[in-house]
Parts: C-alpha cells; sequence; structure tokens
C-alpha cells in the first residue's frame, strides 16, 4: 500500500496532524520506514516536521536539551555530550547512526532502544506537544503525542555508567543493557539510578538494585545485595539474540562487572 | 496516490521525477532512476547493501523516502569510476579478492568511502568500525578489511 509523507514546518502542526487514523511519526525512518517495508499496513500516512529546533542541542548550567530529531552521531560526536558518547555509539552501525534519532530511541520495542536505557538512568524530562513529563513516566503511556526534546543533567564520565552486550563485535542487537549513574562520595554510593534495556518490553528502573546500592562500597561484598536483587522486578523478553532465561542469568554477571570496572 | 516531484543530485548529474509518495530512495534509484549499484537486501537497516551517501552521510537508501532527498547531493558504487577507471577501493577490492557473490560490495564501498574521506590513514579497528553496519556472508570480512587499507595505501601513495 502506498504511504504519503507530510511535512509539517512546526512542531505543533504534525501534533495535530498526528491525530488522524493511520498516521505515524517519521524521524530517521529506522522504525517506521522499517515497519512499512516489512509489510506494516496499519500506517497509511507518515508525518514529519522540518522545525530547526527539533535538531539542535544546548547544553546550559551543565543542563543537556537535545532535539528529538538529533542523531546519534551528532549526539556521539557532541564534545559537550563525551560522557554519554558511549551510548550513542552503541546504536546501530554507522548509516543507523546518521539516521536514527534521539525521538525516535524512546519509541522503539525491545531489544531496540539503548539510548532510552541511558535516558531513564540520567532522570531525563521528555518534552512532548502536550507537556513535560519524566523519562519514567513517558515510557510508561508512549502514546501518540509528538516528543519535541529531551533534557537531562550531564553527568560526568565518573558518574556514569553504560554497557550494552551484542553476540556480534563490534555492533549487533542487545542482548541487554545497562545504563547507571552512581553517586560516588568518599568511597560510599550516595545513590544510584539503574536502567535496564530487553528485560521488559521497554526499558526499565531496578528499584531493588538501587536500594541495594545505597550506602554500598564499591567493593566485591559492597555489591553482592545490588548484584543478587538486579532481576527483581525483570521480565526479559526471548527473541532471536537470546532467551528470557540466558538474558535473566547474564544480568549480574554484566551488572558486577559495571559497577567493579 | 498522487505522484511527488523529487528532484536531487546523483552522482554530479541532476535527477528529476515522479515517485509515488512514501517510495523509498532505494526503489527510486533502482527503479525509476536506473542506478541498480545499490542493492535490496533485507530492506529492514539490518544488512548495508543499500548504503548510499547523503550529503557526504552513509545512509541506508531502503530506510529513507525517496521526497525528503529534495536537493540532496547523492553518491552511489555506480558512479565512482571515472571515463572506465575504477576508483581505488574498486580497484583494492578487486586486488585483494574482496568480493565473491558481491552482493554486499556497493554497500561496503560506500562504507569505507565515507570513512576514507574523513580518516585517509585508518586503523584496521577503524575500517571495522566502519563497516559494522554491512553484513557479507562470504568473504569473513578479513579480504574486505584488507582492501580498505590497500586503498587507504595507495591513495595516500598518490597524494606523495
Amino acid at each position: 500500500m502506498p504511504l504519503a509523507l507530510k511535512t509539517c514546518s512546526t512542531i505543533s502542526e504534525a501534533g495535530t496532524a498526528l491525530k488522524e487514523a493511520g498516521t505515524r511519526y517519521l524521524g530517521g525512518g529506522t522504525l517506521v520506514v522499517r515497519a512499512a517495508n516489512e509489510g506494516d499496513v496499519s500506517v497509511s500516512t507518515l508525518v514529519r516536521s522540518t522545525d530547526p529546533a527539533l535538531s539542535s542541542i544546548s547544553i546550559d548550567g551543565g543542563r543537556a536539551t537535545i532535539g528529538a530529531s538529533v542523531t546519534m552521531s551528532a549526539v556521539a560526536r557532541h564534545p559537550g555530550l563525551s560522557s554519554i558518547a558511549k551510548v550513542a555509539k552503541a546504536v546501530g552501525g554507522p548509516a543507523i547512526r546518521n539516521m536514527a534519532t534521539v525521538g525516535g530511541n524512546l519509541f522503539a520495542a525491545s531489544p531496540y532502544g539503548d539510548f532510552t536505557v541511558a535516558l531513564l538512568a540520567l532522570d531525563a524530562t521528555v518534552h512532548t506537544t502536550e507537556g513535560h513529563l519524566g523519562a519514567e513516566e513517558f515510557l510508561a503511556g508512549r502514546d501518540g503525542r509528538v516528543v519535541s526534546a529531551v533534557s537531562f543533567d550531564v553527568p560526568s564520565a565518573e558518574q556514569f555508567r553504560f554497557v550494552k552486550i551484542s553476540r556480534i563485535k563490534p555492533k549487533g542487537v542487545s542482548v541487554l543493557s545497562i545504563a547507571a549513574l552512581v553517586e560516588n562520595a568518599g568511597g560510599k554510593i550516595n545513590g544510584a539510578r539503574i536502567a535496564l534495556g530487553c528485560m521488559a518490553d521497554r526499558p526499565i528502573r531496578a528499584k531493588a538494585a538501587e536500594k541495594a546500592l545505597a550506602g554500598a562500597t564499591l567493593t566485591e561484598e559492597g555489591v553482592a545485595p545490588a548484584v543478587a536483587a538486579i532481576g527483581e522486578g525483570t521480565r526479559p523478553l526471548t527473541d532471536a539474540i537470546a532467551s528470557a532465561w540466558y538474558r535473566g542469568e547474564v544480568l549480574p554477571v554484566h551488572f558486577r562487572r559495571l559497577l567493579l570496572e | 496516490m498522487a505522484k511527488v516531484p523529487v528532484q536531487f543530485t546523483l552522482n554530479g548529474e541532476e535527477k528529476a521525477d515522479f515517485v509515488d509518495g512514501g517510495a523509498t530512495l532505494l526503489k527510486v534509484l533502482r527503479e525509476k532512476v536506473g542506478d541498480t549499484s545499490a542493492k535490496a537486501g533485507c530492506q529492514q537497516g539490518t544488512c548495508g547493501s543499500c548504503s548510499v551517501i547523503i550529503d557526504g552521510e552513509l545512509r541506508l537508501s531502503c530506510l529513507t523516502l525517496a521526497e525528503t532527498c529534495g536537493g540532496a547531493e547523492i553518491h552511489t558504487t555506480g558512479g565512482l569510476a571515472t571515463d572506465g577507471v575504477l576508483h581505488p577501493l574498486q580497484r583494492a577490492f578487486m586486488d585483494e579478492f574482496a568480493a565473491q557473490c558481491g552482493f554486499c560490495t556497493p554497500g561496503m564501498i560506500m562504507a569505507a568511502k565515507v570513512l576514507l574521506d574523513r580518516n585517509p590513514n585508518p586503523s584496521h579497528e577503524d575500517v571495522v568500525e566502519a563497516l559494522s553496519g554491512n553484513v557479507c556472508r562470504c568473504t569473513g570480512y578479513e579480504p574486505i578489511i584488507r582492501a580498505v587499507l590497500t586503498a587507504a595505501r595507495s591513495n595516500s601513495q598518490n597524494a606523495a
């Protein structure tokens, strides 16, 4: 079935256009054109916006605001975002990174959406045509609103940890991914936010492990309770990359390594 | 469904056509413009055989709508040879036996070209990273990586 493309100059216009049945927002195309190529006939019209604000990155007082149309390549090469560059580089190959957008990543179903795992750990705010909301709240609904940007406090390289496990090197679809924002004060962990990819149908927080890390030291014994709790509340998926059982078995191993690296 | 006008530059030549709304650039290149160098592999963004260079950046033509390429400068492997003389990358792919069935080759060459355009002296690791979105089921990759490194060397010799 032929698709139609509707180009809007502003994001609010795109928001209105998306209210019609059979419409989807077109970011980089790596999700929606892929679905169309696969034979998804639920979409008849793709809507995009050429609003320049969607493609800008600004960093103000340590807080980054990244437009929804910013690509993974643009994030990876931005000098102010070096602490999260490895997350953007973990997405796809070079061509995909030149196309895939930050906004689109928020809508990617597992096993995709590794960048969103980091956004969740960073407690990012998602800016939409219908107001702002936290990444966690956004992911719970993930409805048809148009995302204009995400914003978060840029972590230091020391605070932020990220790992994506793939079976194919250097690029491959996620077995799982873990992002952790760890506040370390004088050898003790002050607080931690941990997010997991592929451990549910969308990125989720590992709240039990976060709690277990509070006040712990970054030693083998210190992190043991958090490592034991990391699987709590997860519902890993079974797909061509790995089984739920396998993902559940290797999660604590990679989480432990990430904390002690 | 109404046709949409699209105009872009392909390998330095102006092209203009009416395409179906929602047609991918890959489909337009192969079926309308007649440049079949980009291959239709998975059409899911996984294999890289449809890779082309759009405004200096490597992209997957299977996931790019032709309509979004208005005014763009597009390069494909089909435009690399000049007056019957092969591009150094094409030459190196032959010399190093980097093509067996050849289906992945145009995509590999495009991915290698954007690498060499930015980094004329890449390391083995740089090449692996640059080709990481392109799948080859014949060669085991090593001959392809060697070919890219050989092309880089021959480029720097020519420049010297």
